[in-house]
């Protein structure tokens, strides 16, 4: 065993910093560069331990520093910055007001509030990100620090394969990725299925435009994937393990390979783990960043060597998975709360969240948001307490109009749902999904046809090919949409579309095809009266679809001093100077560098 | 891994520095550490402080330092804040005399007299 962090004990004060995706991409690396040779300087190297976190999930104000024991909340940090925190607050012990997250100020008497007490943390429940942003991911010993490997060591030694696949099913978890599906019952079917070989398998195969949920949980806490899949090989009967995850994710890859290298060095992966002869062993499996290979069937063909496509279902994986053998496939967010309901057990896991829906959702948080970033809450929280009250509402002022939960196999959810408690089936009752946990606000300047058209786009882009409905209907699809946004729509199209819709929902071969047409369907139900006016107006009503806006000078606020003619790049511009100035329509091609240029705002885009 | 007492050995080991970082210390120790209290030696106090809880194993203890509280004369200052007690200011503060505030009002809940504003200056 390694004393990898002896000297730990005598510092007397962390500094964590964010390594998570959002703010390395913001410059925390050379930051913590900058703080190492900083507190080199000061002489303080000995006293303070740097400690490279995942996501504290506040990533719209990235980088973030923390600095313990103070709890002190740095935000927005630069390279600049680093100085001064380190001869002020360190040295000096005087905290740096000015780059503190404004909210966790106590105005009335200028403390420093508890991160808790923030409305971005306060109305969170941390259980599949509770290491996230607290400890180091590359250092096993801080995880078993957090009571990490306890429930792994738990169910071998104190618990038979039974018992932990009732806690399990207990819990009422249901799976993470979207789906769904009861968690135990997963476990069940795989522990009851006849092979000589059982496989565990873990989906990290994270797609939807602008989630990042499961990608921080790896980037955060590997260990927890890692045990949590040890205790389901012990649960069905399996000593090996893959986790397919997407080459797109670099940070993750890399931490989760050191992290199973650690496990490894610790007997924690292996040979006869805990000396009760389990044995179990992790490899990753790279995917090329495919959408379909999430897609469970044809995740597993990818790590077969093949192809990634689906096939048709069943057998299920519960039965014939990888290379035919029974193989239990749970997505990353799943796994994160097992150890938990193993160690505080599925009786107080069941009590939270709703009669259907037990425990935390991650969601992250983007769009027309304040707070981008990443946020875990009960089951039955609502949509307006997620954005209004910790994503602090949507910015400069504009009006909520609809959220996307469920990515491309989601749908939207309008301002009048607002009060929508989340949860699978209420979100399903309402036309949209869970899915795995995208959630992209909208606000006014949104037009949800061309929303619609932006998911289609992507769903022809990865659609495998392998069936009729989902190759040709989502391509059919999307000629009508775009159809409808250039202004050529009739109403027969919009009928049209919704019967496509049905048709490809029933006949697609995976659930990549059964769920595209949900962004059409739930916009063409909540927001037909935009179609319509996309179709009988040919306008936009948000202004976003080029054909049908077009740009118009106002001649009472033009003063003719000819800066957007000369912005125009094609010439589209013509005046006398000092008088007003026109646009050629047919010339224009609606780039908006005119209205960009205007010092009088004398351009309107209609 | 051999046994659940090998993890909890790991656990114990590292668990006092993981804990700073949550939000649940009962007890803080704060050591003045302005101009004034660097130089009448606040920082070997401090880091006495630092390696005696370390030693001791205690949790939920954090020392934390603060600026010139104002009694610049009396420096190396040192102020115990126990959760249900009133707070207790330690002057003229030593390495030495840190080990002992640890030793009996940390751990034994005995405040030193001795070292107390008030009491001895």
């Amino acid at each position: 065993m390694k004393g990898m962090i002896e000297n730990m004990d005598m510092v007397r004060g962390h500094i964590l910093c964010c390594g998570g995706t959002g703010c390395t991409s913001s410059g925390s690396e050379l930051i913590i560069k900058e703080m190492e040779k900083q507190l080199a300087e000061y002489g303080l190297d000995k006293e303070f331990k740097i400690i490279k976190t995942g996501c504290f999930g506040l990533c719209a104000l990235g980088p973030i520093i923390v600095v313990y024991p103070e709890g002190a909340f740095y935000s927005r940090v630069e390279v600049g910055d680093i100085k001064e925190i380190v001869e002020e607050h360190l040295l000096k012990g005087r905290i740096v007001k000015r780059l503190l997250y404004q909210e966790t100020i106590n105005e009335e008497d200028n403390t420093i509030k508890s991160l808790n007490e923030t409305n971005f943390y306060a109305k969170q429940m941390r259980i599949a990100l509770r290491n996230c942003g607290v400890i180091d991911p590359e250092n096993i010993e801080e995880y078993i620090a957090s009571d990490g490997y306890k429930a792994l060591g738990k169910v071998l030694t104190e618990m038979t394969r039974e018992e932990v696949i009732d806690e399990i099913l207990k819990s009422g978890l249901r799976g993470r990725g979207g789906g769904g599906f009861p968690t135990g019952l997963k476990w069940k079917f795989t522990y009851a299925a006849e092979g000589d070989q059982k496989y565990v398998a873990c989906n990290a195969d994270e797609g939807d435009p602008g989630a990042f949920m499961d990608r921080s949980v790896l980037e955060g806490d590997p260990h927890s994937v890692i045990e949590a899949m040890a205790i389901a090989a012990y649960a069905i009967g399996a000593n090996q393990g893959f986790i397919y995850i997407r080459a797109e994710y670099p940070i993750a890859v890399n931490r989760l390979q050191i992290a199973i290298d650690q496990a490894r060095e610790y007997g924690l992966l292996g040979k006869n783990i805990f000396e009760t002869g389990f044995d179990f062993d992790l490899e990753i499996r790279l995917g090329a960043g495919a959408f379909v290979c999430g897609e469970e069937t044809a995740l597993m063909t990818s790590i077969e060597g093949k192809r990634g496509e689906p096939r048709p279902r069943p057998p299920f994986p519960a039965n014939k998975g990888l290379w035919a053998k029974p193989t239990m496939l749970n997505n990353v967010e799943t796994y994160a709360n097992i150890p938990v309901i193993i160690n505080k057990g599925a009786d107080w896991f069941n009590t939270i969240g709703t009669e259907k829906s037990k425990g935390t959702k991650v969601f992250a948080l983007g769009g027309k948001i304040n707070n981008t970033g990443l946020v875990e809450v009960p089951m039955g929280t609502t949509l307006r307490e997620i954005i209004e009250d910790i994503g602090g509402g949507v910015p400069n002022g504009k009006k909520f109009k609809a959220a996307q939960t469920g990515g491309p196999s989601g749908g939207c959810i309008p301002a009048s749902l607002i009060d929508t408690p989340i949860d699978y089936d209420s979100l399903m009752a309402i036309g949209s999904m869970m899915g795995s946990g995208g959630l992209i606000v909208m606000d006014e300047d949104n037009c949800m046809v061309d929303i619609a058209k932006f998911f289609l786009e992507f769903t022809v882009d990865e659609s495998c090919g392998k069936c009729a409905p989902c190759r040709i209907g989502t391509k059919r699809l999307l000629e009508i949409l775009t159809k409808i946004t250039d202004g050529k729509g009739t109403m027969e199209d919009l009928d049209k579309l919704e019967e496509l819709c049905l048709s490809i929902k029933n006949g697609a071969l995976c659930g990549l095809g059964q769920t595209a047409p949900n962004p059409v369907l739930s916009t063409l139900h909540y927001f037909r009266d935009e179609y319509v006016a996309h179709v009988k107006d040919k306008t936009c009503p948000a202004g976003v679809c080029k054909a049908l806006s077009k740009y118009v000078i106002d001649p009472e606020k033009c003063k003719g001093c000819s800066l957007c003619a000369r912005q125009c790049p094609v010439n589209a511009i013509t005046g006398k100077v000092k008088e007003p100035f026109v646009i050629d329509q047919d010339k224009c091609i609606k780039c908006g560098a005119c209205q960009a240029a205007c010092k009088f705002g004398a351009i309107d885009k209609k | 891994m051999k046994s659940l007492a090998e993890l909890e050995a790991i656990r114990q080991k590292v668990s006092h520095g993981v804990n700073m970082r949550k939000d649940d210390h009962a007890t803080r120790i704060v050591v003045g550490m302005a101009t004034c209290g660097i130089a009448a030696g606040a920082r070997p106090v401090m880091n006495a402080f630092v390696e005696e809880i370390a030693k001791r194993n205690l949790e939920h203890v954090s020392v934390v330092q603060t600026g010139c509280i104002g009694m610049c004369r009396l420096e190396p200052i040192v102020e115990v804040m126990v959760p249900g007690e009133e707070k207790v200011t330690y002057i003229k503060m030593t390495p030495e005399k840190a080990q002992k505030v640890v030793a009996e009002h940390i751990v034994n809940g005995r405040p030193v007299k001795e070292y107390i504003v008030g009491e001895n200056d």
